[in-house]
């Protein structure tokens, strides 16, 4: 039998409506999002606990975590 | 046949804002960290959670950067002069008291300019629910001290430190006899989702004070560091739940601000009085 492989969360990140606050990469428990320039983005996604702590305190509606 | 993996799959939709939203408003001119859209944020889970009807609410403000909410929600929405939200809002509650209305205002507006609108809208305890953002500056005219700025900060306004003690808006709330107060943060966006929740489904008036943060005036001029740092040094470190606050000893609530529902009672609601009194009259006529 084959070891299923463990399923990706995946996030969607408005660049138009993200202004780099970055509240979300301060709170992420387990550092996933950096900022890149003026905008976040994901740098490690496999650490993803899909706690949506990002998406709960974004206060610009620029992320969401999608299981 | 499925597999062990696909069982325990759990499927876990975010919450879809854009239902309550006017999308070709966004992004907002809130400033980058600014609390007021983590409280909107809140507000809108709260209404879902309630299962209020879109077309049912209207959503009432004054001035201000927290006023500017209402022009993101597809509710029945009203930005109107400052400081009196909450007059409109009498207003609008008495000749359509089927409607739900939300008043939003932020410190300044509530408890300074409006501040006899407030007293007097939670002496009636007519049925809304006001959400007042406390930032603890008038952000929008460039970072004034407002009625709610701690002793000794800095603002534009009090280049040397502030000498006027705050106002408590929950304190003055209940001594004016509204029927629930309750205070939440930003940083507490679950809680907060709650205690909106328990705001709307009150019937009067329903005072939430809620903690959030402006680093583009109060947070530079007061030397934090970051909109994080400002969430958790004012609104982790600087509250404590009430609950909470029961079981832990009185030097350790010194400085805390206590969050969570502060006071709720029962009490006949303004518009009920007012109808139930042109029944009884047109009845004694007849």
């Amino acid at each position: 039998m084959t070891q299923a492989v463990k399923k990706l969360p995946r996030i969607e990140i408005n660049e138009k409506f993200c202004k780099g606050c970055s509240i979300c990469v301060d709170f992420c428990p387990t550092d996933v999002l950096e900022l890149r320039g003026p905008v976040v983005a994901v740098k490690n996604l496999e650490a993803c606990t899909r706690c949506q702590l990002c998406d709960l305190r974004c206060p610009d509606f620029a992320i969401q975590v999608f299981d | 046949m499925s597999t062990i993996a696909e069982k325990k799959e759990k499927v876990s939709v975010p919450f879809d804002y854009n239902k309550y939203l006017r999308p070709n408003k966004l992004p907002h001119i809130w400033c980058p960290g600014c609390g007021h859209g983590i409280v909107l944020k809140a507000l809108l889970r709260a209404i879902d959670r309630a299962g209020l009807e879109k077309d049912n609410i209207c959503m009432v403000s004054g001035i201000g950067c927290s006023s500017r909410t209402p022009g993101y929600v597809d509710f029945n929405t009203l930005h109107t002069l400052h400081g009196r939200a909450m007059a409109f809002a009498t207003g609008v509650k008495l000749a359509k008291p089927e409607l739900k209305v939300i008043v939003i205002t932020g410190d300044g507006d509530a408890l300074a300019i409006g501040g006899n609108h407030f007293i007097h809208a939670c002496r009636r305890n007519i049925d809304m629910t006001v959400l007042v953002m406390t930032n603890s500056t008038y952000g929008m005219t460039g970072g004034q001290y407002s009625p709610t700025t701690p002793l000794d900060a800095i603002a534009t306004t009090s280049r040397y430190g502030n000498i006027e003690p705050p106002f408590d808006a929950c304190e003055m709330a209940r001594a004016s006899g509204a029927t629930f107060v309750a205070r939440g943060t930003a940083y507490h966006t679950i809680e907060l989702e709650r205690t909106i929740h328990d705001a709307l489904v009150h019937k009067g008036t329903s005072i939430v004070d809620v903690i959030d943060a402006c680093p583009t005036y109060f947070g530079r001029a007061n030397k934090y560091k970051s909109a994080t740092h400002m969430m958790e040094l004012i609104e982790k470190d600087g509250t404590v739940n009430v609950k909470q606050a029961e079981k832990l000893p009185p030097e350790k609530l010194e400085g805390k601000v206590l969050r969570g529902v502060l006071h709720k009672v029962e009490r006949p609601e303004y518009c009920e009085q007012y109808e139930n009194l042109i029944m009884q009259k047109a009845a004694a006529k007849k």
